[in-house]
């Protein structure tokens, strides 16, 4: 990248702005890679350096009754919202991007505000309006809550991926005798689908990391992984925590590695197609 | 020219397409109405009720019906009539029977500290026996002589409609004087304020560190080669996919004064005893920074990619000096998408909650940890939802300001 001819200030700037990033990026990291080696410490508190390795806090995370409780609840709450944002996220992005209608603009800024509107007054919204609908302490309305979070990100996606869409595509299947919701499924959806899996990947993590809304909402019965979490680095912060935390470390590598494939995916349908 | 275009069943053709796009228009609607009816159900009407909660004041009115009502027609000078006393003997009577007393005594004891104990006392003294020609005023003084303070009946005037400012004039350090004008509260009882420059101040400078960070890492990555820019691209997704409770304890064992960088420090030789970086505003900076910084890097990075090199080139080749066609030609290109992602972070800092939480001093705490700790701890809702409403309106309003700048359309995600 730097020419040979380049003046000593012109090498110096160039170091230093290299090492510049490079330091932001082991920045990034290294919350990561500090808490993962811990996570297998004999010791049982959470310091430098490891004296001897074990699997004592996985032991701990994965045989104890209140850790595995919460992750149950984390996957019954995630997937069930994942489900219903991305059904209707889905639909209102394909509506959206099919025609101009009066009010447009203004319906898609409020179908994106979860996205910016503060967690906590979400919650606490939900907590005064739902309770005397018996929705707290109970399942349904932290999936409800945890569905309308994650819509702005399946919305946002799929009319990402609609906007590239050659809608003479649904022409040619309608005029080949097919009706709307056999072209949806045979041409439009296969289409897609690389933009709703990962919206829907968006509104599984955000549904998963949640804590804010699960703070009001939850009962002890519903407690999810992150809320967990929370009373754990609040109370006490055990070495069981960072077994938890590689546990989600490799969770969150899986998604994105999905995801990443996804798009690569979708990149060469597009390029494929151009 | 003149005869209209017509379809082959002779309707004009003009007539014909407004009908097919009415009907596309309809389909589009009903495809966006179940998330529309979705959302308006679990967030809008909640948040909705949540502002109006804000100036709802229920209590005093629900418990002294009778005394709201009369109260009203008093023109505040001196003591109200013997017809009031009356009322509240008869209110108090029936308010200690079903149970209403104790949340209007809550409400008026925010007025004037004692209140609570005042009603209390006399309402144990109720119900009231007068003899015909007493005055029901003598008696009420009798039992408590501030029943003859005109402040204490000025309180029970203030509250006695079911709605009142109260709460969003003390969420910004204001109360009512006697004659009803907002005026500031004595600066010992003054703390709304600070919280709310407090949060702006914090989420300012998250912000300029998150640019700072972030604009020189987009740059170098969007001028990489593709291979390598991919690849360290995963070093900043990877933190930007871990959960947030996952980095705020991993930055907890990083920054405690046991810690990898307290130790590694003080192995070093440049430190003797630990520095306090976590539970104070560093550590709060520092793990806010670290979870926005990839919402500062990933819109910085497209916007930049979208730059052709070409432009910054040609004014080298005129014989710009390097720095000079960077300032001039590239710069003032990335600024619109780079300063659409400031914004929006900011915005994102406004509202945040658990890392000062976890990682932060009482005095590191922004408006949100103090609408949960009204919404759970002291159970004031009506001062949950007065500074819930504030940082909303706030939060609304930068982003209609955002909306303008990017459009919503063209958001992206990475």
């Amino acid at each position: 990248m730097l020419p040979n001819y380049a003046s000593p200030v012109e090498k110096l700037w160039y170091w230093t702005f290299r090492l510049v990033c490079v330091l932001v990026l082991v920045f990034l990291m290294s919350p990561l890679l500090a808490i993962i080696p811990l996570s297998f410490s004999a010791d049982s508190f959470l310091v430098y350096p490891i004296k001897s390795f074990s699997w004592r806090w996985y032991g701990e995370f994965f045989g104890n009754g209140e850790w595995m409780h919460s992750l149950k609840n984390s996957f019954i709450v995630a997937p069930a919202a994942t489900l219903l944002a991305t059904v209707l996220g889905t639909l209102a992005a394909v509506g959206l991007t099919s025609s101009n209608f009066p009010g447009k603009s203004l319906l898609m800024t409020v179908l994106i505000s979860p996205m910016v509107v503060p967690v906590v007054i979400v919650g606490v919204g939900a907590y005064l309006f739902f309770s005397p609908l018996g929705l707290t302490n109970n399942y349904l309305g932290l999936i409800l809550v945890h569905a309308a979070l994650g819509v702005p990100f399946v919305v946002i996606t799929v009319s990402a991926t609609l906007s590239g869409f050659n809608t003479s595509l649904i022409k040619a299947s309608a005029s080949l005798g097919a009706n709307p919701l056999l072209t949806f499924r045979k041409v439009v959806l296969p289409l897609i689908a690389p933009g709703v899996v990962s919206g829907a990947l968006f509104a599984f993590t955000t549904s998963f990391d949640e804590v804010v809304v699960t703070l009001f909402l939850a009962g002890p019965e519903q407690v999810t992984l992150p809320r967990q979490m929370f009373s754990g680095i609040k109370e006490n912060i055990s070495p069981a925590i960072a077994a938890a935390a590689a546990v989600l470390i490799l969770f969150s590598t899986t998604l994105l590695l999905t995801l990443e494939w996804l798009r690569g995916r979708s990149e060469r349908i597009r390029t494929a197609k151009a | 020219m003149n005869a209209p275009l017509t379809a082959a069943d002779g309707e004009p053709l003009k007539k014909k397409l407004a009908r097919e796009q009415r009907l596309k228009q309809f389909k589009a609607i009903a495809l966006v109405a179940p998330l529309g009816l979705f959302l308006l159900l679990t967030f809008l009407v909640p948040i909705t009720s949540l502002l109006f909660r804000s100036v709802d004041n229920p209590e005093v009115v629900t418990a002294l019906p009778h005394t709201s009502q009369l109260i009203r027609s008093w023109d505040q000078r001196g003591l109200p009539s013997d017809a009031v006393y009356s009322a509240l003997a008869e209110d108090l009577a029936r308010a200690k029977t079903d149970g209403t007393l104790a949340d209007a005594s809550k409400r008026l004891n925010m007025e004037i500290s004692g209140y609570r104990s005042l009603l209390m006392r006399t309402a144990r003294k109720m119900p009231l026996h007068v003899a015909p020609g007493e005055s029901v005023r003598d008696h009420f003084i009798q039992i408590d002589e501030r029943w003859g303070d005109p402040d204490h009946w000025h309180a029970i005037a203030r509250n006695a409609k079911s709605w009142s400012p109260y709460y969003l004039y003390r969420s910004l350090d204001l109360r009512e004087n006697k004659s009803g004008v907002p005026e500031l509260t004595p600066v010992n009882e003054r703390a709304y304020l600070s919280i709310f420059g407090r949060t702006m101040w914090m989420s300012l400078w998250v912000t300029v560190f998150c640019m700072l960070l972030g604009y020189p890492v987009a740059y170098w990555l969007a001028n990489l080669p593709k291979r390598q820019s991919n690849l360290l691209m995963i070093l900043v997704l990877l933190p930007f996919w871990t959960s947030v409770l996952v980095r705020v304890a991993a930055w907890i064992v990083l920054l405690q004064s046991e810690g990898l960088i307290n130790s590694g420090l003080m192995a070093l030789g440049i430190i003797d005893h630990p520095l306090q970086l976590a539970f104070n505003r560093t550590g709060v900076y520092i793990a806010m920074v670290h979870i926005l910084l990839p919402f500062v890097i990933l819109p910085s990075y497209s916007v930049m990619k979208s730059i052709p090199p070409s432009y910054v080139k040609a004014a080298i080749s005129l014989g710009d000096h390097p720095f000079a066609a960077f300032w001039k030609i590239y710069f003032p290109q990335t600024l619109p998408g780079v300063a659409a992602g400031a914004l929006l972070v900011f915005i994102m800092c406004l509202g945040y909650y658990i890392t000062p939480a976890l990682l932060g001093s009482p005095e590191d705490q922004m408006v949100s940890y103090y609408v949960a700790f009204y919404t759970n701890v002291t159970i004031n809702w009506g001062m949950a939802a007065a500074l819930g409403s504030l940082l909303l309106i706030a939060t609304l309003a930068l982003y209609a300001v955002y909306s303008k700048l990017v459009g919503t359309d063209r958001l992206s995600l990475g």
